[in-house]
């Protein structure tokens, strides 16, 4: 098995276990780092895509290494802004489950609007 | 290997420069903003919003005199290696009505977000939001490459989330928290299939993308991975968790602009993806899938929305219904040899979204004026309040009629143009959906006006005024969606030749009572009622009859209420979404 085909299979694992993570786990910050394994599934891949690049003797093809800083950066603001949403939810309830705010139709909410 | 680039579009054109001003224009506003600080920065906001329209707008004359898109190329170096940015008439029409509704919305925040107006920094938040809001737009509209467009989503959606939560209760910051974790698994979707797409081609400029691309099993990939990414992000039913609690949570003048731009822009990437970049992929059943959805949303948005206690929830699942709507023009543009083209279906698509960007804020201004002066927005006790505020009821009554599709707003001329496309293809049940979701608008607009028109329970205790200006800005937007049927559109949108020739005439008008009258009978038989008035108890007889067929009615609200319920718990939503992928993927490859 040639080197790009180990790591192809290797973002693979690692999109479906963010996946499954983001999709099963009830809690707020462990949703946050299976999406960041989700995403680095994802720039595991373009870095796949760069390398099969130079293994076809084209140079190492820089584009997916820019993407990736890009996709990287964007990956980490997200984060950011999600754990400093999280912060504020606890400091406000205590508690960081999303799953109360399932039923948005409370009409005894009089400040809600 | 591949075929050499064709030389399309390799030079800048004259006017390109506008299409780099108008994105640079508000992101200098949001830096500005940073520096002078919270004193300055609604001052800087205003100042910078008149110089964004003029430039939407100059970018729209200089459109027809250009022969072809207006194109910049960033550092002057042509795509693949460099990126460019592309106005086509498309993207010109997008930018001026975001332009349009960022104003007349800057107008009606100006009072609420004054820097003296609270000890928080939530003015300050908004005004910069607001322009990074636009400047992201902007970028979606005139980006022609598929990463530029990824990062332009991620900016709009990075701005929108705190929009959510601008007042800080535990509601709107939870609410937040899901839009950001789901839209954040739409956009990994996204760029999954970006990946894949450079893999296979080495480019992601859409118009090389567009000469180079092939049926392939990694192209069927990451079409489906891409569309449903966007999906969720635009939060077509039944990727909907997100979209009512934070579209009904944010403060008026945030929820006008998350229900009206802000999803058009996951939107816009879609129509640019199916009709720009693979036009031939999608096929018969990809096609009738994504209507399909579409026609549920139009279904249980609606129903879901007639059952809602409170007014901005209520617009809010409007808003679901009416993303739903947006869809329906993707099977009328499949042409006779499986090509998407961007014809007549294409123009009753955009123009469908503009009138709804124009009225849904419209809409969402009344409702946070009905909702500041009586300090709660129960549709119950909306009573009397027709009296107080007639201006925004009546600003609220106008986008309710543009959004139904009467003559003469955008809608009634797109849902024109998709019946006409409906006929043409063949395929009437699409027609049968146009004309439902117009009568279920009209039934929540109807439930609405009625409850507003109605004589007080109690009197409304006097307080000060409605600000005018907030007044007539909801009021202007809400006419400017309901005259933009009378907008001479062939300039820029290709609509067939003998749709509703004539607006205002009798024939026009008679279409309208459709709409009107078939809402009035739904929204009695769906809607919300207290016990009916007193004044009808001489027609016992018909109100036995009423009464049991609206019981069968609110049964079945309930199941669909129900199915919502379900539909919006996390897990469910998730599924749904691989489930799609995988369908749009296997839908995809009928079409081979």
């Amino acid at each position: 098995m040639s080197g790009p085909t180990v790591f192809g299979l290797c973002a693979a694992v690692a999109v479906g276990l963010g996946l499954y993570g983001l999709i099963t786990n009830p809690h707020p910050l462990r949703k946050i780092i299976a999406f960041n394994l989700l995403g680095s599934g994802v720039f595991l891949l373009f870095g796949v895509l760069g390398r099969r690049g130079a293994a076809a003797s084209v140079g190492n093809d820089p584009v997916p290494q820019a993407l990736v800083i890009t996709g990287v950066v964007v990956a980490f603001s997200a984060t950011a802004l999600a754990i400093a949403l999280l912060l504020r939810l606890f400091q406000k309830t205590g508690s960081t489950t999303l799953s109360s705010g399932a039923p948005p139709n409370v009409s005894s909410d009089p400040s809600g609007g | 290997m591949q075929p050499p680039a064709p030389a399309l579009d390799a030079m800048t054109t004259t006017a390109g420069f506008l299409l780099v001003l108008s994105i640079v224009i508000p992101v200098a506003g949001v830096l500005l903003a940073f520096i002078a600080g919270d004193r300055y920065v609604r001052l800087i906001a205003c100042a910078i919003i008149p110089f964004g329209l003029a430039i939407a707008v100059a970018i729209l004359v200089a459109l027809p005199a250009s022969n072809g898109p207006l194109v910049y190329l960033l550092g002057a170096w042509p795509p693949p290696l460099g990126i460019a940015l592309r106005a086509d008439a498309l993207s010109a029409v997008m930018l001026v009505v975001t332009a349009v509704v960022i104003s007349s919305v800057a107008a009606f925040a100006a009072t609420d977000f004054s820097p003296a107006a609270t000890e928080t920094r939530a003015p300050f938040a908004f005004w910069i939001l607001l322009l990074a809001i636009w400047g992201a737009l902007n970028t979606i509209f005139l980006g022609r490459d598929l990463f530029t467009l990824y990062v332009a989503l991620e900016l709009l959606t990075f701005a929108a989330v705190p929009l959510v939560s601008l007042e800080g209760r535990s509601e709107t910051l939870q609410a937040a928290l899901r839009y950001l974790l789901f839209a954040l698994l739409g956009s990994v979707l996204y760029l999954l299939g970006t990946a894949l797409l450079y893999g296979r081609y080495g480019t992601l400029d859409i118009v090389l993308l567009s000469h180079r691309i092939g049926t392939e099993p990694a192209v069927l990939v990451a079409a489906a991975l891409m569309t449903t990414g966007l999906l969720a992000k635009t939060a077509l039913f039944p990727l909907h968790l997100w979209l009512p609690p934070a579209h009904a949570g944010a403060p008026a003048a945030a929820s006008a602009i998350l229900s009206g731009l802000v999803v058009k822009g996951s939107f816009f990437i879609i129509v640019r993806l199916w009709f720009n970049v693979m036009p031939g992929l999608p096929g018969f059943a990809a096609t009738q899938l994504l209507a399909a959805l579409g026609g549920a949303a139009i279904v249980v948005g609606s129903v879901v929305a007639l059952r809602q206690e409170r007014l901005k929830l209520l617009i809010a699942y409007s808003t679901l219904a009416q993303i739903g709507y947006l869809f329906l023009m993707f099977p009328l543009a499949l042409g006779g040899t499986g090509q998407l083209e961007s014809g007549g279906a294409l123009a009753g698509g955009l123009l469908q979204a503009v009138s709804h960007a124009s009225a849904k804020a419209a809409m969402f201004m009344s409702a946070g004026l009905i909702y500041a002066r009586l300090g709660q927005d129960r549709i119950m006790a909306l009573g009397g309040v027709g009296r107080v505020l007639p201006i925004s009821v009546l600003a609220f009554a106008l986008s309710g009629v543009a959004l139904m599709g009467l003559p003469p707003g955008g809608a009634y001329l797109a849902k024109e143009i998709l019946l006409q496309a409906a006929a043409e293809k063949g395929q009437w049940w699409w027609a049968v959906v146009l004309q439902a979701g117009g009568i279920f608008t009209g039934a929540y607009v109807v439930l609405v006006l009625a409850h507003a028109l109605a004589p007080a329970n109690e009197p409304i205790t006097p307080d000060s005024p409605a600000p005018r200006i907030q007044e007539l800005s909801a009021l202007a937007l809400a006419l400017c969606s309901l005259s933009l049927g009378l907008v001479p559109w062939e300039a820029y949108l290709s609509i067939p030749h003998g749709v509703a020739p004539d607006k205002l005439g009798p024939e026009a008008l008679s279409k309208a009572l459709l709409p009107i009258l078939g809402g009035a009978v739904v929204a009695i038989l769906l809607g919300r009622w207290e016990c009916p008035p007193g004044r009808l108890s001489r027609w016992k007889a018909l109100m036995v009859i009423v009464g049991q067929v609206r019981r069968a009615g609110l049964t079945l609200g309930a199941i669909v209420e129900g199915c919502d319920n379900v539909l919006r718990q996390w897990p469910a939503a998730c599924i749904s979404l691989l489930m799609l992928a995988a369908l749009f993927g296997a839908s995809m490859l009928l079409s081979f």
